[in-house]
């Protein structure tokens, strides 16, 4: 008899007060009470439609079904039939608009936490299991991966499973992209990430860090040289925008990017840490996604007293997924929705040129803002209220508005065509860019997205690159 | 794991180290630099080439010990390894076609500039260098230089080795007695490119300075090594290091260096202190 609950179980969390001064996981999973009990509001759909809400189409019932039958291990293997990543995942994605937003139960009441029954499963697997993936049989086929975040990752894995040797090129002296060096340990603890890299290491895949490609080594002479039959890129985002106001060149002014790079990758927050952060009293974060409630929220929890979240629309269009809004806001985060930074104010000490806090961030001069009518995208633009312009009082901004995507590749890459925005072109049922052998996914080609619609794509490309390589 | 293959120190605080980095070595060009970690928690940071040997996949670094990091990196032996070496990165140096360059160098600075010397002197280009130190102490790669140049004029602050004064005391004389540069190529302090600029600009000199603002990845990522350069964000780790110096705002350029000046004063001295505490 399935549990009829309309509410999902409540995810235990740390407390608010106590989490936002820590860099420790918030959520703190399901018991395996919990799990059950949410696993029983499954109705185990015969023609399931979470399945298709997700990208890389885990098989959502068949592994809830486990649960209930308390075999996770088996909800594991389940999990791992398509997905590489089960413990990210279940931390990072939008449930709430992929397998989640179809859910039947959530027709009437709240849909079934797949989320968190799927981060359940990751971690009793990563808690209980004992033997290592074994590697299967090699086919002798090399296939190179440029990147080794989610997209990387999830290609890696899937081409590993199907025996070839693939080799993953990192840039950063650390696996993992923008899981380690983007999302704060307090949402995606870095043990996790390694974990999940240690398994795909098991499976034979070997990372390569501190290799840039298109510097280190080219595309073509991965495949030309090296002997690989295939290459995906999957390197990510690129170069972080700015808004092109007055004062972002002042001390003070991150950019998401390098704001969190500092934090999660060179663990700036600790007291032992050699990369510097600034440790800023009062913070304002441009922007509304995901990254900019990381950013926020890190931000607090390196001791800020006050931090501002300032976005140009309203509640209802903040990109962010749903809990990170929900968290951001219990841990007392300052949404200042409907404004927009016009120019960013520094000190200037008219009597001492020498004075060190000279060209520090000193406030944010913003304009309020109005909903507009719906414009080509259906979202209603927001329009400046004239004469409405004050100054926000802060030391620190920083800038999440998105990434433009990296030449480095690009540019080195002859045969390699890129839409006007810089991302790479790409066939999307294959992820085929216009160079044959090579294939790209993840922020490299739609801009910034999601973990897993990067995963998606990683998944797409390494079916492709099997075809390829096998002959139809 | 990245081995030190061969160190020496050029002066009291300037070191020079050839690191066994074989891909790197094969493809670095003048101008480029690398990313460096000396261990496992360390920072990154970035260092230009100071030359390579290909057929002994080395690439050869010289350093100022300025913070913490040089100085961890300083104490390093010939044989150990350093944790990370990542590169090359950033633009190569423009220098096809240029037939006479004033090579502007100014400390440590020279170190960079020494391979851009040596590259257009093989390449049959008249080289005039200016270079400039503090004092006869912190002289360096005089030979070096001097083999790379068809002219050359040592200067330091004190007078107490070449002529005393700044490198734009020469440069000034010899744009005046008309000597016709292709482009003058500067690489030193902030302060001194600036003036360097200041200098050349009269002249309409085409002027490429070398910049090294503060990074994190290296690869057009982070964003935190950026400057304005004609009235327009440029990022130094992709579309530098090298710059048009008449567009490049160097005052907003030292605000920002010197960002985390305490923080790096107290590590600095932090590690020190760590060292003497285990020699004793």
């Amino acid at each position: 008899m399935p549990n009829m609950s309309l509410k999902k179980n409540p995810m235990p969390a740390q407390e608010p007060k106590v989490r936002a001064r820590n860099f420790k996981e918030v959520a703190l999973g399901y018991t395996e009470e919990q799990a059950i009990d949410e696993a029983n509001r499954c109705l185990n759909c015969k023609n399931p439609l979470c399945v298709k809400g997700c990208p890389v189409s885990v098989p959502i019932p068949q592994f809830i079904k486990k649960i209930q039958e308390k075999d996770y291990e088996g909800a594991y293997q389940v999990i791992s039939l398509t997905s590489s990543l089960p413990a990210v995942c279940g931390r990072v994605c939008p449930q709430e608009t992929q397998c989640e937003a179809k859910c039947i139960r959530g027709i009437k009441g709240e849909s079934v936490a797949i989320g968190r029954l799927e981060r359940f499963v990751a971690d009793y697997h990563n808690e209980n299991a004992t033997e290592a993936p074994m590697a299967p049989a090699s086919n002798g086929h090399k296939v190179a991966i440029v990147g080794s975040g989610p997209a990387g990752l999830t290609c890696a894995g899937d081409l590993a499973k199907k025996g070839y040797d693939v080799t993953v090129f990192e840039a950063f002296h650390l696996a993992g992209g923008v899981l380690v060096y983007g999302i704060p340990e307090f949402r995606l603890p870095k043990a996790i990430v390694q974990k999940e890299v240690d398994t795909l290491k098991a499976l034979g895949v070997k990372v390569e860090t501190n290799m840039v490609i298109g510097k280190t080594l080219t595309i073509d002479e991965l495949m030309e040289e090296y002997g690989f039959e295939a290459v995906f890129v999957g390197s990510g985002a690129g170069l972080p925008r700015f808004m092109r106001i007055p004062g972002e060149s002042l001390k003070g002014v991150y950019s998401a990017n390098e704001f969190l790079t500092r934090n999660n990758l060179m663990k700036a927050y600790r007291d032992d840490a050699t990369t510097p952060i600034l440790r800023a009293k009062k913070v304002a974060v441009v922007g509304g996604g995901n990254v900019a409630m990381d950013a926020a929220r890190t931000a607090l929890r390196l001791g800020a007293e006050e931090v501002s979240i300032v976005y140009r629309r309203s509640l209802d269009e903040l990109p962010a997924r749903k809990e990170e809004v929900e968290h951001a806001m219990e841990e007392g985060i300052n949404f200042r929705l409907l404004n927009n930074p016009v120019e960013i104010l520094g000190y200037n000490n008219p009597d001492d040129k020498r004075d060190p806090k000279n060209g520090s961030v000193i406030g944010m001069k913003c304009i309020k803002m109005e909903l507009g009518e719906p414009d080509a995208s259906g979202r209603r633009s927001p329009v400046e209220v004239s004469g409405s312009e004050f100054v926000l009082d802060v030391d620190c901004v920083i800038m999440s508005i998105g990434t433009s995507p990296n030449p480095l590749i690009t540019d080195t890459t002859a045969g390699l065509e890129v839409n006007r925005w810089g991302g790479i072109i790409v066939t999307e049922e294959t992820g085929a860019t216009t160079k044959p052998g090579v294939y790209a996914g993840g922020d490299a080609v739609t801009g910034a997205a999601t973990v897993i619609l990067a995963m998606g794509a990683g998944k797409t490309a390494a079916a492709a690159i099997d075809k390829q390589i096998m002959g139809e | 794991m990245y081995k030190i293959l061969t160190m020496k120190a050029l002066n009291p605080t300037v070191m020079q180290m050839e690191i066994e980095a074989p891909l790197v070595a094969r493809k670095a060009q003048p101008g480029q630099f690398i990313i460096l970690r000396v261990d496992e928690d360390g920072e990154r940071i970035p260092l230009t080439v100071a030359g390579t040997d290909p057929s002994k996949g080395a690439v050869k670094i010289i350093f100022q010990i300025v913070g913490a990091t040089t100085y961890k990196l300083s104490l390093k032996n010939e044989g150990e390894s350093i944790q990370d070496f990542v590169g090359p990165l950033g633009r190569p140096t423009e220098l096809e076609g240029l037939k006479k360059v004033a090579i502007v160098g100014g400390g440590v600075g020279c170190a960079i500039a020494l391979p851009i010397a040596e590259k257009l002197h093989q390449m049959g280009c008249e080289v005039h260098s200016y270079v400039g130190f503090r004092n006869k102490d912190l002289v360096i790669l005089e030979d070096e230089f001097k083999a790379a140049s068809t002219k050359m004029t040592v200067m330091t602050d004190d007078g107490s080795y070449g002529r005393k004064g700044v490198v734009t005391v020469p440069l000034q004389e010899a744009l005046e007695a008309g000597e016709a540069y292709d482009e003058v190529i500067t690489i030193g302090p902030l302060i001194m490119m600036k003036f360097v600029v200041a200098t050349t600009k009269p002249f309409g000199v085409k002027t490429t300075v070398s910049m090294n603002p503060i990074m994190i990845d290296g690869t057009g990522m982070c964003g935190g090594c950026r400057l304005t350069v004609g009235g327009k964000t440029k990022f130094a780790c992709v579309d530098g290091p090298d710059f048009d110096g008449f567009e490049v705002d160097f005052d907003e350029a030292m605000s920002r260096g010197a960002s985390y000046r305490d923080f790096e004063k107290h590590a600095y001295d932090e590690a020190c202190n760590l060292f003497q505490k285990e020699v004793q």
